[in-house]
């Protein structure tokens, strides 16, 4: 039945939004950390989000090739150059008296969060409304 | 008098079908809104339902032993799931891609208020065939208990 592919389907891309609004959190709690080097100063991160077609749904589905779930392939970190500042105070500057602090782009991240729930409350909805209309066709004849 | 249960139900069952598998295909959609490089796709309604209303012709399913009219004998627990690709309606040969209106640079061509909105559309008729399928049943009900 193609409606229950639908729980899978939209459940994937729940769990995806999920790990980026995850991503999006750890962004932005580290937009403000500084570092010694810029080596290890905190980078972005970013999901990468992969169409997959389900092995099971795609041999046994009616439309197997369009059943296609989502999942995360991995997580990137942004190679945008921080910046550096020059800090002699605080004790984790370098012997220059420099610290080097993360290359989060708040505005992005928040936009970023934006479409992600955005994106979940979609799922969200496609899963609720296809759970009403399985309930519906079960009841189908009783009334 | 008989009643061919299939006749009887005219187009309805057909059509809710489809409708389970066009809601699938949007699910997709929408589930990959943010997948890079991922194009929208969607079902030819139209074709799909045309192609599965000729498939009930009595007969043409897959009934290999059973000849004549009465064809559901299960001989095996697999019957009971009435796989779409021999009996029932596959739409994937009905598929096509979306025109995108607004192509983004990833490649994406999800256009997620156009899918949630064909999905809102969908479900609408997919509740009006069940209504339309009700309303048969609660004759058929009439008919046997008065």
């Amino acid at each position: 039945m193609a409606l229950s592919n639908i729980f899978d389907i939209a459940g994937s891309g729940m769990s995806a939004e999920s790990v980026r609004l995850n991503t999006v959190a750890s962004n932005l709690a580290n937009a403000d950390s500084v570092s010694n080097s810029p080596q290890s100063a905190y980078k972005a991160r970013y999901p990468v989000f992969q169409a997959v077609q389900d092995a099971l749904t795609a041999s046994t589905g009616p439309n197997g090739a369009a059943d296609a779930s989502v999942k995360v392939q991995g997580i990137v970190q942004s190679t945008t150059p921080g910046t550096a500042s020059y800090d002699p105070g605080n004790p984790l500057a370098d012997a220059n008296g420099y610290v080097y602090s993360s290359n989060v782009n708040v505005v992005e991240q928040m936009a970023d969060m934006i479409s992600a729930s955005r994106s979940y409350q979609n799922d969200a909805d496609v899963l609720n409304t296809s759970k009403q209309l399985m309930l519906d066709t079960l009841k189908l004849g009783q009334s | 008098m008989s009643v061919n249960l299939d006749s009887y139900l005219g187009i309805q069952p057909d059509a809710l079908e489809v409708y389970s598998q066009r809601a699938d295909v949007l699910a997709a959609n929408l589930a990959n809104a943010d997948t890079p490089g991922y194009q929208a796709k969607d079902i030819d309604f139209r074709a799909a339902l045309a192609a599965a209303g000729q498939n009930q012709d009595p007969g043409a399913p897959g009934a290999s032993s059973a000849g004549g009219e009465l064809q559901p004998e299960t001989t095996s627990p697999d019957d009971l799931t009435a796989s779409p690709p021999q009996g029932g309606v596959s739409t994937q040969q009905y598929l096509k891609y979306r025109v995108p209106l607004a192509p983004s640079l990833d490649g994406n061509t999800v256009d997620s208020q156009m899918e949630e909105s064909a999905f809102a559309q969908n479900n609408v008729r997919y509740e009006a065939s069940l209504t339309f399928l009700e309303e048969r049943f609660g004759d058929l009900n009439t008919v046997i208990s008065d």
